[in-house]
Parts: C-alpha cells; structure tokens; sequence
C-alpha cells in the first residue's frame, strides 16, 4: 500500500468532522460472531471504544492494521504522521485540549523507540494517551529479530502501565482496559505491544463493557473530616493563597475553583499547567509562581499563612529550595494521587480526591472572608515588581505575545514549546478561558509545540470549535526538532497560527550561560545555521510570512489571520540577547528573585 | 539553627522524620513489605524497575507462587525515613499490577530467610563444625572430603549469627534466599 491512498483518506471533506456513520461499513456493534482477524478486531475495538482520531505510521509489523483501515473504513479518523514522536505529541495536544484520550499507532523497533520521548513527556505532565505499538511475531521474541525493541522494558519507567498482547483472545480486553487505566485517577500514558502474529490470528468480536482490574480502584472516598479540617484552616486563615495546577484542568473543575476563589476572596497562582483554570484578569489572579513567576506571586507564596494545593505537585521549578519554601504556611493539599501527596512537603491536611469532587464538598463549608488586608499587601507588591520589559520600537519576545493576546482577546489556545518563549508565553498571554495553555513542563520537550497544536486543531475541529484558532508558539531551537509535521498540518488544512519567535540562539541556555556560566555562549548561537523559516514553510505548503518590527508583525497577522483554510508561518526576529525576569536561580530560596540584569560578580 | 525555623518548617520536618538540626542525621528503619501482585507478566518487573526508578533501597526480595494461581506474593525489604518508606509504599500501590500493599514491620509477624553455605572443613574440625550446626538445627545437604553444604532456616538474626559462626571455618560459597515473611494468625489474648 502506498502512502499517497492513506494519505487520501485523510483527505478532510468538508467540515472535517469525522468520518460519518454513513460513510462507514463498520457498525457500532460491540459484539460479532464471524471470524475476523486480530488487526480487524484491532480496528473495530478503537472504533467500539470511541476513538476519532488515530495519529500513527505504518511499518511492517503492524502492515496488517493499515490493510484493514483501508479495507473496512472505520468511524475513526488516521492522521498520517510524518514521525513517530511528532505523533505522541499530536496525541498529547489532543488529550488536553479536549480532555479525550490520545491515540497512536507505529510499528515496531525504531517507530516504537520514537515514541519515547512523547511517552515520557505524557507520563510526566499527566496526559492521557494509548501508544500501540507493533512487535515481531512471538515466536521471533528475544532473538533481535529485524525492527524487534523491548518496547515494555524501553518504556517501563515511563508509563502508567504497559501490556503486551500474547493472545488474540486478550486484544480487545487489553485496549479496553488500556483506556481506563489512561484516563481514570492521575492520568498518564499507557503503552500496548501488539505482535504481529496476534494480528493475523483469528477470532470472534466482542468487545468488553466494563474492566476487571482487581489490583486497580478508581473509587475513591473522600474523608470528610479531611473537608471539614480544610474548611477550619481556611476560617483562621488571615493571609491564604490557592496554589492551582494542571490535576484542575484535568479534572475540569476550572469553573468550581473560580467560584471557590471568588467566594472565599483568596488570591490564586497557578503553575505552568494550572494557567488557563482560573482568568488571569480577575484582581485575585497573580499568574504563575515559580522559577519564573511573576515577583508578586511568589512574594504572595512567602509570607502566606495557609496554602491550598490544588492539584500541584510541588515540583522543583515551583518550590526551589525547598526548606526555604513557604515558611509560614499550613499546607492542605488536594490531588489524585496519594503518592503525590507529602512527598516533597508535608503536608497537615492531604484530602485525596478529584479536585471536582473535592471542591464541590469543600465550597458550601467555607465562608466568605475577609481577605482585604492580604490582598492590599499583594496590590503593594504588584506595583513593587510588575511584569516589565523594554518597550522601544524593536520587536521582542514578550511584545509578540501581548500582540497575539491582544489579536485574539484570550479567545484561542496557545500551545508553547521550552525555553524563553514558553516563559513570555506564560507571563504575557492573560489565559481566560480552561484548556486555552498547553505546554510540556515536567520533560521540557523541545520539538512538542508544533506537533501538539496540530492535535488540538484536530480536538477543536471534532468539538466543532473551529473558529477558535489554535497558536503554535515555538522558539527556533525547538520549532525545527518537530518542523516536519508541517505539512500534516498543511495535509489537513488545519488553520493553525506557527509564530517562531526567532533569536537566532538557544535562548534559555544563553540566559543561564549569561547568569552562571560567565558569558561562554557554549554552542547556543544559531545565527549561521538556522533555516530560512519562511522558506521551510513553503516548503511545506504553509504560507510564510516574516516580521522583524512591530510594525511588520501587525500586517502579518492580520495577513495570517484572514487566511483560515490552512496554516501560515510567522517567522518573528526578535530581539537577540532578552532574558525572562524575574527569576529564582535553580536551587535557591523563592524569596531570592533576581528581577533584573547583573554584573557578573554578583553574589548568587 | 533551630531558633531560625518557623513553626511551620518545624511541623514539616518532625513530620518527615529528618532531624531539626544540622550535623544530626535522619533515622533509617529498615521496613519488611508484603506485596501481593497479579501474576501478570512483567509484574514482577515493575516491581524491581520501580526501586531503581525512585532511588529506593532494596535489601532483598523473595517471590514466589501462593494458594491463588492468579497471584504472587513477594517479600521486600527496604530501608529508608519514614517519608521515604512511606513513598515506597504508596508507589508500589500505584502499580496497576499490585493488589496488595502490606507493610509487617511494625506487626506481630513470622519470618523466615533459607541460606545454603558450602563451608571448608578438615578431620580436626569436623566435630565442631558439626556441634554448630546442631545448635542451628541446620542440616547437611551436600559433601565432599573437603567441604559440606548446609542448610539453615530462620529468621535473618539466626542466619548471620550462624554465617558469622562459620566465618573461622572458610566459606565457600553463600545463597540467601532473603526474608519471606507473614502475618501472625494471632487467636489468644491479641
């Protein structure tokens, strides 16, 4: 089969929309008795399940599936990726922006092991997403056969859990429960090995309705004297704080917590993943905290008498020194997952639960309070350090993103990659609206970006939000380690906005080279090797555009936002040596921001 | 230093078990696990990756079938903080393989550790040799003119007690099972 037909396949038609039950021979069926082989139970099983989109490659161990999604046309949609790692991060991209799970489909050995860096980037942020993966025949296991990688033993560490099929009879249970062990408690990624002689093999369909997993409990109860306990901190609470993250977006409890927070008048700072739960243009709103949160925050996060975690981890880029942290706080402490809870800061009230649930426990039992000292204090220190740059007639980073917030009103979902960017991106973009960030944090993958936006275009477009425009905020260091999915996005006519905030360096590398490394620029500088952006685009039958003034960005934005049935490129050449302020030195106090350039010879 | 701490980073640190001042060191307890896991393949697998994952300690581990084919039942041993073996504990919960997490240490339990040690021994001190053994109630399972095997159950304290007797002796070789353990049945005044 070649890859121009698969490739017509998803062809979109019209609106886009997946495939409709007309166009498809396959039934909703969950049960057959006629014999069929395991690759064709492969395919009705996503379909039984719900699946839409499938991000994958073919390859010789899984060759058997591509022939029947060609054969049998199922109700999903395949999106023919141009490399396995940019697949997981669609799969990614489409999981936080709608909340679904993602799926891809390689083949074995190489495609498998591409899918490693997406794998360990979803188990670290918590996204859940369904990796099948092709392997050698069983009887070919263990003798290094051609394309064989134990792709379990690879990927172990990283994944919530992993299966491999040994028998057809086991497919469809194993995808079934592959996809609950993704999406239910703390979600996370899931790998399912498929030999390629299971996919041969034959048998009847069934696909199974619920799970046996005995080792296994999405039940959870709530301790409500864990509640009441909460609600009492709270009450001679003088100066609380409510620190957000991403468990609140994956539990869609945005609503709940603004609520709460409104109610109770508690200022709110959100991680990097929490951004987007609660609207930054709300006066309780203090951004992100952190390494590069905003001065107020983390000033906030210092002198508070009582945190309220909110499905946050307290990971290092947030806490920095750790015994230094939040000195004067009672913490309580809401999440998923038990192991999360007390495991880098005790904590005197752990209530295990869905943040939804917990929420919706906790808000009739707390009163509202009288918090307009403390949030005077925090309007002091507003003022103190705001958020600044140089604003001149040069382009910058930061201008870029005010200008993109500024175009949109908060109306899109901005998806950023690593580095400086992803910081401005953070800081300047005023997120209002849930799901409207997404990032890779925990791993740091340069290279997500572009892949991503590409997954959540395909998760707006299923939910009929195709008006909502999907911006990929890359650097130029990370945009070329994905830059290939262009033409996927341009396959699709998927009407992304690619803004490549151009520095000709490794931005975020320099800061640090600059800060602690006395100005060695070790292997950062980009200048002579970087591509011609624009013409990479064409390249890839993306339209592209160049601005280097502000002036020439505000034409090229409103050139790239009237056109809507593809993608468009802005190559954005900013300012070269800007630095993200403020700042907390890794390892150092949260107290101990550095908000301004300095000498060399200063105290660190 | 403690002047410096606040009343939180206090209750935080008691909680954690760590030492409120500098130079003292945390206390180490070793803790004995009981995990029951699905006999699923790779369980055991992600029980051991998980160790080396997390940076845990792993003293020993003793696994093998029980009265229920679906399952397995392994013994750990561990040691760490209390915060760390708690979160030895909670991950291996975690594990989707794990059905059961048990931590014995601080329960009325019976635990037992099988060693075989091939020990050197002459005509002069055959006798001797053989007086220790009784005392373990250990029983020879292998000899030769030169050397014998032995075999002792017990619990781990017997062991190196016995190991550390036929230190003077040569040994040869030496395989630790490492520790099963199981809760007591406890039926009078528990």
């Amino acid at each position: 089969m070649s890859e121009y037909s698969l490739e017509n396949l998803d062809t979109p038609s019209g609106d886009g929309l997946p495939a409709s039950a007309s166009s498809s021979i396959v039934s909703q069926e969950t049960v057959s008795q006629e014999t069929m082989t395991g690759a064709e139970i492969f395919v009705r099983a996503l379909d039984a399940q719900g699946v839409k989109y499938v991000f994958g490659h073919p390859g010789g161990a899984v060759i058997k599936i591509y022939d029947e999604i060609a054969r049998i046309q199922p109700r999903f949609k395949h999106i023919l990726v141009r490399h396995e790692q940019g697949g997981t991060h669609m799969a990614e991209g489409y999981a936080k922006a709608t909340g679904r799970v993602g799926t891809v489909l390689v083949t074995s050995g190489p495609g498998a092991t591409n899918t490693v860096t997406g794998i360990a980037d979803a188990y670290m942020d918590s996204v859940p997403i369904v990796v099948f993966t092709g392997q050698v025949p069983t009887h070919l296991i263990g003798n290094d056969a051609f394309q064989e990688t134990d792709i379990i033993g690879v990927t172990r560490s990283i994944t919530k859990h992993s299966f491999q099929v040994k028998r057809v009879q086991d497919l469809t249970r194993t995808i079934k429960e592959a996809y609950h062990i993704a999406k239910t408690g703390r979600p996370g990624p899931v790998v399912v090995d498929l030999p390629k002689d299971i996919l041969f093999a034959e048998d009847t369909f069934r696909y199974p309705e619920g799970v046996a997993l005995r080792g296994y409990s999405t039940q959870v109860n709530i301790v409500e004297t864990q509640i009441a306990l909460a609600a009492r901190m709270i009450s001679e609470s003088k100066k609380p704080l409510l620190y957000v993250g991403g468990g609140t977006l994956n539990s869609d409890a945005a609503e709940e917590l603004t609520a709460f927070a409104r109610k109770t008048k508690i200022p709110v700072t959100t991680t990097l993943h929490g951004l987007s739960s609660f609207p930054e243009n709300d006066p309780l709103s203090l951004g992100m905290l952190g390494m590069h949160g905003t001065w107020y925050a983390n000033q906030a996060v210092q002198n508070c008498d009582l945190i309220i975690a909110v499905g946050a981890r307290f990971d290092d880029r947030v806490t920095g020194k750790l015994d230094a942290w939040a000195p004067h706080a009672r913490v309580v402490h809401i999440d998923i997952d038990p192991s999360c809870i007390s495991k880098n800061i005790p904590v005197e009230c752990p209530i295990l639960g869905n943040v939804k649930d917990v929420l919706d426990m906790l808000g009739p039992l707390v009163e509202e309070k009288d918090t307009a000292e403390w949030l005077g204090q925090i309007d002091v220190w507003r003022e103190e350090c705001p958020l600044a740059y140089e604003k001149d007639d040069r382009l910058r980073a930061q201008g870029v993103i005010e200008k993109l917030r500024e175009k949109t009103d908060g109306n899109a979902v901005v998806v950023s990659d690593v580095g400086q960017h992803q910081m401005w991106t953070a800081q300047y973009f005023k997120y209002v609206h849930p799901r409207s960030h997404i990032t890779s944090g925990g791993l740091g993958t340069m290279g997500f970006c572009l892949p991503a936006a590409i997954g959540a275009a395909f998760g707006l477009r299923l939910e009929g939000r195709d008006d909502v425009p999907v911006i990929s905020i890359s650097g130029d260091g990370g945009f070329v380690m994905n830059a290939q999915e262009m033409s996927v996005a341009a396959a699709h006519r998927l009407p992304i906005k690619i803004i490549v905030i151009n520095n000709r360096f490794l931005g975020m590398v320099r800061q640090w080279q600059e800060l602690f490394h006395e100005n060695r620029y070790s292997h950062t500088d980009l200048t002579d090797t970087n591509p011609d952006f624009v013409k990479l685009a064409e390249a890839n039958h993306v339209v592209g555009l160049r601005a280097s003034t502000p002036k020439e960005l505000d034409e090229a934005i409103e050139k790239a936002w009237s056109i809507n049935d593809g993608p468009v490129l802005i190559e954005c050449q900013v300012e070269k040596e800007e630095m993200v302020f403020p700042m907390v030195p890794a390892g150092a106090a949260t107290g101990d921001m550095i908000t301004e350039r300095f000498s060399h010879d200063h105290d660190v | 230093m403690e002047s410096t701490l606040t009343p939180q980073q206090i209750f935080r640190k008691r909680a954690a078990g760590e030492p409120l001042n500098e130079g003292e060191t945390p206390q180490i307890r070793r803790h004995i696990i009981n995990v029951t896991l699905d006999n699923s393949i790779g369980a055991l697998n992600r029980v051991a990756n998980l160790f080396c994952q997390r940076g845990f300690n792993l003293e020993s581990v003793a696994v093998g079938k029980t009265d229920d084919t679906s399952l397995s039942r392994m013994t750990l041993v561990t040691a760490g903080t209390t915060r760390k073996v708690e979160q030895v504990l909670l991950q291996l919960e975690n594990l989707v393989d794990t059905v059961e997490v048990d931590d014995v240490t601080d329960l009325e339990f019976v635990e037992r550790e099988l060693c075989l040690l091939k020990v050197r021994y002459t005509s002069k001190n055959r006798s001797e040799v053989m007086d220790i053994l009784d005392i373990f109630k250990g029983r020879v399972v292998d000899i030769t003119p030169e050397t014998m095997t032995i075999e002792v159950t017990g619990p781990t304290k017997k062991i190196n007690a016995f190991v550390g007797m036929m230190e003077p002796f040569g040994i040869d070789e030496l395989h630790r099972s490492g520790r099963v353990a199981m809760r007591r049945a406890l039926v009078h005044g528990s």
